[in-house]
């Protein structure tokens, strides 16, 4: 046996580890250094031609409006608040649509798979049109279709008492604010948490004992019960702010404007018929001795599918549906050809008045890129808790 | 077992996404790497190309307007022809480049283009801080509104709680959120990007106001509106926008040769000088005509160019009141208030070619 002391200590720029680190940190100094090139060749340009630089226009007044914003917003608050607007616009238009686009997703998925001869044709017939139709055009469509075909705003259609169609929107009643309501979503959100409790235990009590617990009932009256209860306690406020029709347009109430509504509407079927494409492939994927065995068990169709195979499939749907929650996000940057206030719109508007074009890209590629590392994030996490886990 | 479906239709978005922004990053680019401006470095490019690229609007009647034939007319058109025949010899020898509202001070500060002739407003904001400089007047505009005349509205300070449809990246925008503000008024804005979709809203219905400038709304109910007399344009103007032509700041040559082709134009029709009569007015014994004609001084080298430059121009184009003739009065723009020649009450004032 060759004892190691023997062999010549090796050189330490001969060493591996070395050389690897080596390599790795003049890399990152040539990385480092052409960016810092960039930066202060830019700055220098910038600086010479007198073209204002720095962020400190963010808490400079805007002195423009934003049509529509979750958050009080006027001409007179900040581009940083604009911003923020523009920021909560982009993720409601995301959120609400990768609810919207799953739920049609799951479904037109599992209908291309059905036994029923139409239901699979019109399924095939949806993916197959709307996923090869330029998102632009679709959103240009459903724009069209809305502000074109809707009566103008002042013979808007009545749907219901109070509620009205028109060119400008679906208008709607809203709840007069009243104290009871911070304390009823209060209640609503624990519970929330009451439902999800109560959950678990009727798991653990089916798995000790084989009984299956009422389920739905229990949950509903958690969730619904508290916030009622709290309505009721509170004086059963109904007071409602209705929209009322004024010399141009509706007033009052609540409104869901056409630029979200064809936005949403673009967004969600372009990006369903991508998502049930996975989902059909996913089901697809889970070997088909694994519905026999179910079958053999004596398991309902349905419930082999909720038991057996959807856990399955989902490890395999996961990943690329995550794909398209980014792109659908992304996508929500084509608002602006529709005058849908986003970020886009709101950092253009900016960069615009400020001048100030290179902070305001920046800024425009910072968020989407931190809203799309949290949608990775969150659905990474997801996807390792269905992992398969060995036992 | 990743299936993700990408397919070429999905990358032509992804790419269609992207491409709006490309022409900014390379403008960025040019910013990021470009070297030193120097006097003079602008008129020796545009020679050594011999072409003037001019940027101009994305189509307005009667300033920038494109034909089938991709031929340029329009005000702000014009005057880049006039530029061209000034600097080249040749009132053809212009690339016009088209600028959206938001691409158009980028093009110009990463010199995508020599120039903006391109309704742009003159503010203190854009000439100090975006690194350019405006050059003059070639037309004294306001903003205005336009309603449906169905709605019987008869002055905007009716308009308290209207939908209006405006285009983004203009003074339009601040302007009107100033008016609104002032007024105690409230309205609620539907932005833009492109003006064929903002014009395309209003008609549709989308929006009880359309709102730019007076001449922009005129132009619309010229070249857009299919029946223009259900429309009416508001009485009030609630802005200042003197519009002209704007060129980058480092090169104080190239800046005065396109101030002082503003004042050329208007000189010559102070002084009688139309494209018609321009080469019998050589034998002018006006000592004023005799220099704007370059038959007596040297008023054309002094700018780095021919003695014959003006004449050049003319030839092309006409005087100011030709070309305002030629291209406003048809979208229904008389030339009434400051338009017209300080001689006339207006505010067209060339300062002395001497």
């Amino acid at each position: 046996m060759v004892s190691p002391t023997t062999l010549a200590p090796v050189v330490f720029w001969r060493n591996q580890r070395f050389r690897l680190a080596l390599y790795q940190a003049v890399a990152l100094l040539l990385v480092i250094g052409a960016g810092a090139y960039f930066v202060s060749n830019a700055l220098a340009n910038l600086d010479e031609r007198s073209i204002r630089t720095g962020f400190g226009f963010l808490s400079r007044e805007a002195g423009f409006r934003i049509g529509e914003s979750i958050i009080p917003y006027d001409a007179s608050n900040s581009y940083g608040r604009a911003y923020v607007v523009g920021v909560l616009n982009t993720l409601r238009v995301s959120l609400l649509g990768i609810v919207l686009a799953t739920l049609i997703g799951v479904l037109v998925g599992m209908a291309r798979l059905s036994s029923n001869w139409l239901v699979v044709r019109l399924a095939s017939l949806y993916v197959e049109t709307v996923r090869n139709v330029p998102l632009l055009l679709q959103l240009f469509f459903w724009y069209t279709v809305i502000t074109g075909l809707l009566p103008s705003v002042r013979q808007a259609t009545q749907l219901l008492p109070g509620v009205y169609l028109s060119k400008s929107g679906l208008m709607f009643p809203a709840p007069v604010p009243h104290p009871g309501h911070p304390y009823m979503a209060a209640v609503f959100v624990i519970g929330c948490g009451l439902a999800w409790g109560y959950r678990g235990r009727a798991r653990r009590r089916q798995e000790a004992t084989g009984q299956v617990p009422k389920l739905l009932l229990p949950s509903l009256g958690l969730i619904l019960g508290p916030p009622l209860v709290v309505w009721l306690v509170s004086g059963a406020p109904t007071a409602l702010d209705v929209p009322v029709f004024t010399r141009f347009t509706f007033r009052g109430g609540n409104s869901i404007t056409p630029e979200f509504l064809s936005l949403l509407a673009g967004l969600v079927l372009y990006t369903a018929a991508f998502i049930a494409e996975n989902v059909r492939g996913g089901i697809q994927a889970v070997p088909r001795g694994q519905s026999e065995a179910a079958a053999a068990l004596g398991l309902r169709r349905t419930t082999a599918l909720r038991l057996v195979i959807l856990p399955q499939a989902l490890r395999i749907v996961i990943p690329p549906t995550t794909s398209q929650y980014l792109n659908l996000m992304k996508n929500s940057s084509l608002a602006v050809a529709i005058g849908y206030p986003d970020l886009v719109s709101v950092a253009n508007t900016s960069l615009n008045q400020s001048g100030q074009a290179i902070e305001c890209i920046s800024i425009m590629m910072g968020v989407y890129l931190t809203i799309s590392l949290s949608i990775s994030v969150v659905m990474n996490v997801y996807d390792r808790a269905i992992a398969l886990v060995e036992r | 077992m990743n299936s993700t479906i990408r397919t070429d239709i999905q990358e032509g978005i992804a790419m269609r996404n992207m491409s709006r922004y490309v022409c900014l990053f390379i403008a960025f680019t040019v910013v990021v790497l470009a070297g030193t401006a120097h006097a003079g470095e602008v008129l020796d490019a545009v020679v050594a190309r011999d072409s003037v690229r001019c940027g101009v609007s994305t189509g307005l009647a009667g300033f920038a307007i494109a034909d089938s034939t991709g031929n340029w007319t329009g005000l702000d058109a014009d005057y880049c022809r006039a530029l061209a025949a000034a600097v080249l010899g040749d009132g053809a020898k212009v690339t016009y480049v088209p600028l959206s509202p938001q691409q158009r001070f980028t093009a110009l500060q990463a010199g995508e283009v020599d120039l903006l002739s391109r309704n742009t407003t003159w503010t203190l904001t854009r000439d100090a801080s975006l690194g350019l400089v405006f050059a003059g007047v070639t037309f004294y505009d306001g903003q205005g509104f336009m309603v449906p005349k169905d709605l019987g509205v008869q002055s905007a300070e009716e308009l308290d709680g209207a939908e209006v449809c405006v285009l983004t990246g203009t003074t339009t925008e601040l302007n009107l959120a100033d008016y609104f503000r002032a007024n105690g008024m409230n309205f609620k804005p539907v932005v833009f990007e492109s003006l064929e979709e903002s014009v395309t809203a209003f008609l549709n219905g989308r929006c009880q106001v359309y709102t730019t400038d007076r001449s922009g709304l005129a132009a619309i109910l010229a070249s857009d509106a299919p029946n223009p007399d259900d429309y009416v344009i508001l009485p009030e103007t609630i802005s200042k926008e003197p519009l002209g032509p704007v060129v980058r700041r480092g090169d104080d040559a190239w800046f005065t040769i396109v101030k002082w082709m503003v004042y050329a134009l208007i000189e010559a029709e102070e002084k009688g000088v139309t494209q018609a009569n321009v080469a019998a007015m050589m034998d002018s014994q006006d000592p004023v005509i005799q220099r704007l004609l370059g038959t007596s001084g040297d008023m054309g080298q002094k700018l780095g160019l021919s003695n014959a430059w003006a004449v050049q121009a003319i030839q092309a184009v006409g005087n100011y009141g030709e070309i305002y003739d030629r291209n406003v009065i048809p979208i229904g723009l008389p030339r009434v208030g400051s338009n017209r020649l300080w001689t006339n009450g207006g505010l067209m004032y060339a300062m002395p070619l001497r």
